[in-house]
């Protein structure tokens, strides 16, 4: 467990790239049985895998999944029904882009715009808050995504909001989901890739607990290629040691106790709390609950959510056939669901993984993307 | 989302800092930092929030990934997020 282990790479050195291909070919022979699976859980890493096009060079023994990594997709139905509910009442929605075209159980943000009601998308929570500030009608900004935009929420929290604002809170907290996959029945995840910039919040230090609980090892990475292949060959040499640690391969933005400063705000305004994550299960303190300090701007107990209605509208038969629960589990990739490509694509989503440009389906769509290409 | 965009610090007044996004002079808030920003420092943005002080050594590593993306068109999913990631800071004031 070192802050040492990475070392500076550079973004296209083509002699280290096929360097770190055979050592990863090298340490996926030595484990000595197939496959090998692996999980990462960023939708940035993905991104890069499929861009770059990493996975067709990947030994064919290694399999590389994308677990719960995309914070628009993993938002659950029912908090899309209250935002959805909330929009139809009458009260202004602000969200990050992805958001609006997620389904709920029955409609999405974009479906209650087109109904008239008002959607703002936002980049950041300011804009937000900014808009609020205008009037004094009230604003809803439907919080959702990881510890990196939740530090966000909190940071705009406590430097003030003005009364007509209200946060509908849908963060979720990474850890913890990680010990709900590895505890599924028919996990074969032997190792995790943990995501660079969620780790500079949170600190590489703060898997070490999980390490010793599951004895799956962790590395944590970078976004370019190299980070992730350079990688990937020390966790496959763990997994080949039998060794479970954590290393941390991006040291130039992840410490051991990570951002102290804004995990301080994390946590002086929010609490974590169980909840469902979307297709995946009920995880124990995976999702981020506003403090009872901050009930007066917390929308679930300012307006009485009016979810009613949605129970009059049956999810579409498609949706019913959606398997991105068990894609965002590692179970199964979008090359094993009926829809991918045909009736899901990124201009008529069925599901979220569909919608979001980080979502495991739509970066495979995007990118062409295949299971494994040395096997076509 | 959690790809995050570095920028070049110009200015610093109080908690917003304005910053020399490969061009783009954009504003960005500072409460979440973790060590002091000064003029002439990297930060790595993230939805309008700095969320680290990027250590010389790797700035220029950490800027050759983006110079290359910023090159490609906003169709490319990871070009599109940090375009997004620009639009999260704040429009530049006159000072």
């Amino acid at each position: 467990m070192s802050d040492q282990a990475g070392r500076e790479l550079k973004f296209r050195d083509r002699g280290q790239g096929a360097g770190l291909s055979a050592a990863l070919a090298a340490a996926v022979a030595a484990v000595g049985r197939a496959p090998v699976s692996v999980m990462h859980v960023c939708g940035s890493h993905e991104q890069a895998i499929a861009r770059f096009g990493l996975r067709a060079g990947f030994p064919r023994d290694l399999h590389v999944i994308m677990g719960p990594g995309c914070p628009v997709c993993i938002t659950d139905q029912p908090e899309v029904d209250e935002a959805v509910a909330l929009a139809r009442q009458g009260v202004r929605i602000a969200t990050y882009g992805d958001m609006v075209r997620v389904p709920g159980t029955s409609a999405s943000l974009a479906d209650a715009q087109a109904e008239g009601a008002r959607v703002d998308v936002v980049y950041s929570i300011d804009q937000a808050i900014a808009t609020a500030r205008e009037s004094a009608e009230p604003m809803v900004f439907f919080a959702t995504g990881f510890e990196t935009t939740a530090v966000a929420t909190a940071a705009a929290v406590l430097a003030g909001t003005p009364p007509n604002f209200f946060v509908l809170s849908a963060h979720k907290y990474i850890p913890p989901v990680m010990e709900i996959v590895c505890e599924m029945p028919g996990s074969r995840i032997e190792g995790f890739i943990a995501a660079g910039h969620a780790a500079t919040i949170t600190g590489w230090g703060i898997f070490e607990a999980f390490v010793a609980r599951h004895h799956v090892p962790v590395v944590i990475a970078g976004f370019e290629p190299l980070d992730i292949l350079a990688a990937l060959v020390r966790l496959v040499e763990m997994i080949r040691d039998r060794r479970a640690a954590v290393e941390n391969m991006f040291p130039r933005c992840v410490t051991r106790e990570g951002n102290l400063v804004a995990q301080r705000q994390l946590w002086q305004v929010f609490a974590p709390a169980g909840g469902r994550w979307r297709g995946i299960a009920h995880v124990p303190n995976g999702n981020l609950r506003l403090l009872d300090r901050w009930a007066h701007l917390d929308a679930r107990r300012h307006f009485a959510i009016d979810l009613a209605r949605l129970w009059d509208e049956a999810p579409s038969p498609l949706s019913q056939q959606c398997v991105c629960g068990d894609i965002m589990s590692g179970l199964k990739t979008p090359a094993d669901c009926p829809l991918f490509g045909a009736e899901c694509v990124p201009d008529t989503p069925v599901g979220a993984c569909m919608v979001s440009t980080e979502g495991t389906c739509r970066i495979w769509r995007e990118y062409g993307e295949q299971t494994c290409l040395s096997r076509v | 989302m959690c790809l995050g965009v570095p920028g070049f610090v110009v200015e610093v007044d109080g908690n917003m800092a304005l910053v020399d996004f490969f061009g783009a002079y954009r504003h960005v808030r500072l409460e979440l930092v973790d060590q002091p920003v000064a003029p002439g420092d990297y930060i790595l943005n993230h939805v309008g929030y700095a969320i680290r002080r990027i250590p010389e050594e790797d700035i220029e590593g950490t800027l050759e990934m983006y110079r290359q993306l910023l090159r490609e068109a906003d169709d490319d999913l990871m070009a599109g997020d940090v375009r997004a990631e620009l639009k999260a800071t704040g429009e530049r004031r006159d000072v």
